[in-house]
């Protein structure tokens, strides 16, 4: 027999971690953000041009330093015209998804936690409304109330609750049938405790990442109705409107959709880039 | 002691290999590259492997024994780097061949097993298509003589109505049939050499006997296996020569009959040592114990002071759950026992016989559909949730993963905190103390208290766990294969720390597990379940060494032993 | 038992034989029991489904604000002016207006059960009629784009998952950036660049094949970012799986365990969301059509929300609801044949 000399040995590594965002993709993520976040406080720090100023003489001009994202058919500004629009925008999709995750909380939480046939019966109608697609709800409820901003909350607000209502149920029902509970269950503890300190906690965790990946995705529904003519109407700079104003000159001046296209997409993704790494560092658990 | 880089050696059959080696590992290194930084995990293991002739590789989670298996056929992995002096297969030098010709080897020179087939072999398709697989992989034959092939394969390791069970899928055979089925897909082309890596756990005891005797009759063809296990009794027989490894290392080698009977090594000592079975009854299995006792809390006393009757106490269990198809299945069938004081009673079954819903019902989690229990002599199972709240603090419950028991928001203290009774006006200061007494009971440190579950290991967890359990002071903890997912070392270490728990507060245990040998070990008395209902009962003494029903003698014949 | 090469006694194995046929004869009839119960549930619940989207359309025309004679009258004229009462009386007449609600409501469904989805304001025409006249287009365009999203994704997967953890991440972040592009800009980048720049395809796509291709692709492009996302991580499980190993141990390439083996576990989130995405892509159509000028039921939708043509819009949800229905049905069907183990689980 060969003694092999005993040799300390690193321990195996735990599970490798994997990260589906890597770290420059979220600082560029927050980046985006914060640059968001200043044009909803302060439009006038970011802005070079008043974004109502027509200049009838320099109508329909490509990018160029003067005008960072070119100018409209009246001459004016689109990069201030943008991040004047910041602030509407923003909150239409901030607004949509407060309703979208209230009716979602209340639909998600009976259909887990009611008794049987409440239960049932909610869980019926969340499976209805998932068979609508977000913008056909959408479309349905802005064809009855006519459009506008509120109705682009609203419409946008209902059209994704859905999806939410699912995952919230889904969320609940994890937590309700988890080992946790039932340790809680053996030791005693009381219904209402167990759901203080851990059905509501452990369900309401995720909700963080679903509010960031929400906003954005609020604003790409909403900016589709506006693109449709069916949000706010021009010449407000809201982005949704910009897009509905700049179709009319796709072929001359297409910046004048590309771009505020492009800045809703940025948003979008630094959104949800930001959204999926709280999901996935939540799933990590506690560090 | 023999060198294993000579040819000259006796192996445990006492025939001398004077021929070359079918495969000769030397001087094998491998390690990981993860996050940026390398980590070894196996340094400088060397064997020879002759015909016919089968080498176990005995170690504990981490210790390389199934990378080194994988090293031979080249399957580490993407981040693996592997180094090694020789590797040679019939003289072929593999530390230097491309992709393809190492698909050339495995499959058709080297087979390989893995543990349970029911997710070893794809669980979407027929059992029959993945041995096809290995035939076509290698072009053997036409469609049809493959087809054929395929069932006389299933026919030779003792499949009955092979024809049907090749067009089944794993899940709709027995788990010994499926077994069966992946081990003809690693014969199949007749390998020279077969790497079996835990070919039996997670396996029923009585279908773990007939793999090792398929592997036996495999061997006596001339196959040479390895044979990767963490359990020592399982490669007792089969082996010729057993290599221990711990944290990447061989620490022991030698013939099978020697490092059984005669170990060298602390470690092979302690690990022998850890088994724990019939013989081990009434000793520990590891060093003495560093728990810090608690004197137990005056208010059990008071309330129950005068009981002395059957802590826990079930009549004519019954339970029956609907299948999906809408049919009636009975899970326990006619279940009763009684606990006894201070006592352990074991309930030992395969998978499927009734026993963790017998514990579920128990601890009042599933409501019986017939039957009672009683727990200190009161109504138990028979009252309102409600009313049971009070009584919850006089039986615990330890599960087999503790860790999907623990809110993984919470820290160790926060988790113990949360068990601690508040039912007299405590101060937290008050309940911080008797937490870390918790935590000196269990063998564990103050350290422990601020890290979350995941960051704790196996052994921490189940100790936090009973920690918890202990919490309120309770009668009884019931024992849901609480320590069937340890290594061996830290098994015996929970073991030996619910017997020495016992020892100082007197509790009582419910000790529900498939695994006889630790059932026979910590019971005082038994019960056999199967298929849901109890086929014997009696003390540990009777029922393993005088078993009367037929299925206990074949469940005591099938129980691996050292010797 | 022929086949066998047992030695047992032939009553035994007889026996055997009997016992398996007896038992595998109660596992059909089990099999078969529980069959029927779920098609009875799944029947049940698309009923559901179809009744509650219908009682929805019904809600959304009831609660349009203002009179509805009124809005009707002026949706027709396309001018908003006060209407004299004889003119209403007629609308109120036609339209069983002054009815109770409930009353409205089982003409409503009645009217469906017969396949009327009731006249267009202000076309004048039964909207079955308009729609029937306007689905084709669009069922050809969403099918086309799922099965390009299919192909785009099993394809990009294969490539990039698991592949260590560079390539992986760029992968992943490839499938989130494309998941959250609206359809109007990749639709005007697409309709820029290929049209307009270098005029490989019609600007004004009709409904012509060669002008099929760019709409397709502005649907699939965000469908198959949207799937991947689901797959990559079922992939990423399904290559860590005991089976995996024990393919490659036998001999098998690794593209040979991804193709054969780990893709037919990883795309079952992708068929789910197939079937949610049928009623997706529709709507997304209604985008698509409008930037492209391409015919089909999108811009009839467009153009009805905008006029407040109620009957039409609530008649294409119905539409979408019953289309939901019937992928949902062969999701499942496809998800028995993807995983044989659900049958009987």
């Amino acid at each position: 027999m060969t003694l092999q000399q005993k040799v300390p040995v690193t321990p195996p590594a735990a599970r490798s971690r994997k990260k589906s965002v890597v770290p420059w993709g979220l600082g560029t993520a927050l980046a985006a953000l914060l640059f968001f976040v200043v044009a909803l406080i302060a439009p006038q720090v970011l802005a070079t041009h008043d974004p109502y100023a027509l200049d009838l003489a320099n109508s329909l001009q490509p990018p160029s330093l003067a005008h960072w994202f070119g100018t409209d058919e009246s001459g004016r500004d689109l990069y201030s015209r943008v991040i004047w629009g910041t602030r509407e925008s923003l909150l239409i999709g901030i607004g949509a998804t407060a309703a979208s995750l209230t009716i979602a909380l209340i639909l998600g939480s009976l259909a887990a936690l009611a008794g049987k046939y409440v239960a049932g019966t909610v869980n019926r109608v969340i499976e209805v409304l998932f068979a609508f697609p977000t913008l056909l709800l959408a479309l349905l409820l802005v064809a009855v109330i006519g459009p506008s901003a509120f109705s682009q909350v609203f419409a946008v607000g209902v059209g994704t609750s859905p999806g939410y209502a699912r995952m919230i149920r889904g969320q609940i029902l994890t937590a309700k049938n988890s080992g946790y509970v039932e340790a809680a269950t053996a030791l005693g503890h009381s219904r209402g405790r167990i759901l203080r300190s851990h059905i509501i906690p452990n369900a309401i965790r995720p909700l963080v990442a679903i509010i960031a990946l929400s906003v954005g995705q609020s604003i790409v529904w909403a900016s589709s109705l506006a693109f449709l003519g069916l949000g706010v109407a021009p010449p407000s700079p809201e982005w949704g409107a910009l897009l509905d104003a700049g179709r009319l000159y796709i072929t001359q001046a297409p910046w004048l959709t590309v771009i505020p296209g492009l800045v809703i997409v940025a948003l979008a993704i630094a959104a949800t880039t930001l959204g999926k790494h709280i999901q996935a560092s939540l799933e990590k658990g506690e560090k | 002691m023999t060198d294993l880089l000579t040819n000259n050696r006796t192996d445990a059959t006492g025939s001398v290999h004077t021929d070359a080696p079918r495969l000769s590992v030397h001087n094998l290194n491998v390690g990981f590259t993860r996050g940026g930084e390398f980590h070894e995990v196996v340094r400088g293991v060397s064997f020879d492997l002759h015909g016919g002739q089968c080498i176990a590789i005995v170690g504990e989670s981490g210790s390389g024994k199934s990378v080194t298996a994988r090293s031979i056929v080249g399957l580490t992995g993407r981040n693996a780097t592997v180094d090694s002096s020789r590797i040679s297969l019939d003289g072929e030098d593999l530390t230097s061949v491309g992709a393809k010709r190492w698909r050339e080897i495995r499959g058709r020179r080297i087979g390989f097993i893995l543990q349970d087939a029911l997710v070893s072999l794809d669980p979407l398709r027929p059992v029959g298509k993945e041995i096809e697989e290995a035939l076509k992989l290698h072009g053997w034959g036409d469609r049809a003589s493959r087809k054929r092939k395929v069932i006389e394969l299933l026919d030779s390791v003792g499949v009955p109505l092979p024809a049907l069970r090749a067009r089944q899928r794993p899940d709709e055979l027995s788990g010994g049939l499926r077994q069966r089925a992946l081990i003809a897909s690693a014969l199949a082309l007749d390998p020279e050499i077969i790497v079996a890596d835990e070919p039996t756990t997670a396996l029923d005891v009585t279908v773990q006997a007939q793999v090792l005797s398929l592997l036996t009759d495999t061997k006596r063809r001339g196959v040479s296996i390895i044979l990767i296990s963490h359990d020592l009794s399982v490669v007792a027989h089969l082996a010729d020569h057993i290599l221990v490894m711990k944290g990447g290392v061989v620490v022991e080698s030698g013939s099978a009959q020697q490092v059984l009977t005669a170990p060298e090594h602390e470690y092979t000592k302690s690990l022998i040592g850890a088994v724990p079975g019939e013989h081990t009854r009434g000793r520990r299995l590891g060093p003495q114990l560093d728990i810090v006792a608690t004197a137990h809390p005056a208010r059990f006393a008071e309330e129950f002071a005068d009981y002395t009757g059957p802590v826990l106490e079930a009549k004519n269990l019954v339970k029956r759950f609907r299948s999906p198809d809408g049919s009636l299945s009975t899970a326990v069938n006619d279940v009763s026992f009684e606990l006894e004081q201070g006592t352990t009673l074991g309930i030992v079954g395969e998978s499927g016989s009734g026993k963790s819903t017998t514990a579920r019902i128990a601890l009042a989690l599933t409501d019986a559909d017939e039957g009672s229990v009683t727990l200190l002599g009161r109504e138990w199972s028979s009252i309102r949730e409600s009313s049971r709240r009070s009584l919850r603090k006089r039986i615990s419950v330890v599960y087999q993963d503790p860790l999907s028991s623990f809110d993984p928001r919470w820290n160790t203290e926060r988790i113990l905190l949360d068990a601690v009774t508040d039912e007299e006006p405590r101060s937290t200061a008050e309940k911080k103390t008797r937490v870390r007494e918790l935590i000196r009971q269990v063998g564990l440190t103050d350290d422990i208290l601020p890290r979350f579950p995941l960051q704790l290991s196996g052994g921490q967890r189940q100790r936090v766990a009973i920690a918890r359990a202990l919490a309120p002071s309770p009668s009884v903890i019931v024992l849901d294969e609480a320590v069937s997912a340890l290594d061996v070392s830290i098994q015996a270490q929970i073991l030996d720390l619910l017997v020495e728990l016992q020892k100082q507060i007197g509790l009582s245990y419910l000790f529900i597990s498939h695994d006889l040998g630790v059932i026979s070990h910590i019971s005082d008395r038994v019960l056999v379940m199967k298929d849901g209902a109890v086929v014997e009962r009696g003390t540990a003494d009777d029922v393993f060494n005088r078993p009367q029903h037929p299925y206990t003698q074949q469940l005591v014949s099938s129980l691996p032993t050292l010797d | 038992m022929t086949l066998t090469s047992s030695n047992k006694p032939v009553a035994d194995a007889a026996t055997t034989a009997a016992a398996d046929a007896q038992a595998s004869a109660a596992r059909r009839a089990s099999r078969n029991r529980l069959l029927a119960r779920r098609i009875g549930e799944k029947l049940v619940g698309a009923v559901i489904v179809l009744w509650g989207a219908a009682t929805a359309a019904f809600l959304a025309q009831a609660a349009l604000p203002g009179d509805r004679a009124t809005v009707i009258l002026n949706t027709r004229a396309g001018q908003a002016i006060q209407r004299t009462p004889e003119e209403l009386a007629q609308i109120n007449e036609q339209y069983g207006l002054l009815n109770p609600l409930v009353v409205q409501y089982f003409d409503y469904i009645r009217a469906l059960l017969t396949g009327n989805l009731g006249m267009s304001y202000q076309q004048y025409r039964p909207v079955a009629t308009i729609i029937l006249e306007q689905i084709g287009p669009t069922l050809v365009l969403t099918l086309t784009a799922i099965g390009l999203s299919w192909l785009i994704m099993v394809v990009w997967i294969i490539l990039t998952a698991g592949r260590g953890p560079k390539l992986s991440s760029f992968g992943a972040i490839v499938d989130t950036t494309t998941a959250g592009l609206p359809h109007y800009w990749l639709a005007i980048l697409l309709l820029l660049v290929f049209s307009l720049s270098l005029g490989w395809f019609p600007v004004i796509s009709g409904s012509s094949p060669a002008g099929l291709l760019l709409p397709a692709l502005t649907l699939a492009i965000p469908l198959a970012g949207f799937m991947s996302q689901a797959t990559r991580t079922e992939f990423e499980n399904s290559l860590e799986q005991p089976f995996v190993l024990t393919a490659r141990m036998r001999g098998m390439s690794d593209l040979g365990v991804r193709l054969h083996h780990v893709l037919r576990h990883s795309v079952l989130p992708a068929v789910t969301l197939s079937g949610w995405a049928l009623g997706a892509t529709i709507s997304g159509a209604v985008v698509v059509e409008t930037v492209f000028s391409r015919a089909g039921i999108g811009r009839v939708l467009v153009t009805a929300v905008s006029t407040q043509d109620l009957p039409i819009v609530t008649g294409v949800v119905v539409l979408i609801a019953a289309l939901y229905v019937v992928a949902n049905l062969i999701v499942d069907l496809v998800y028995v044949l993807i995983d044989p183990r659900l049958k009987n689980s």
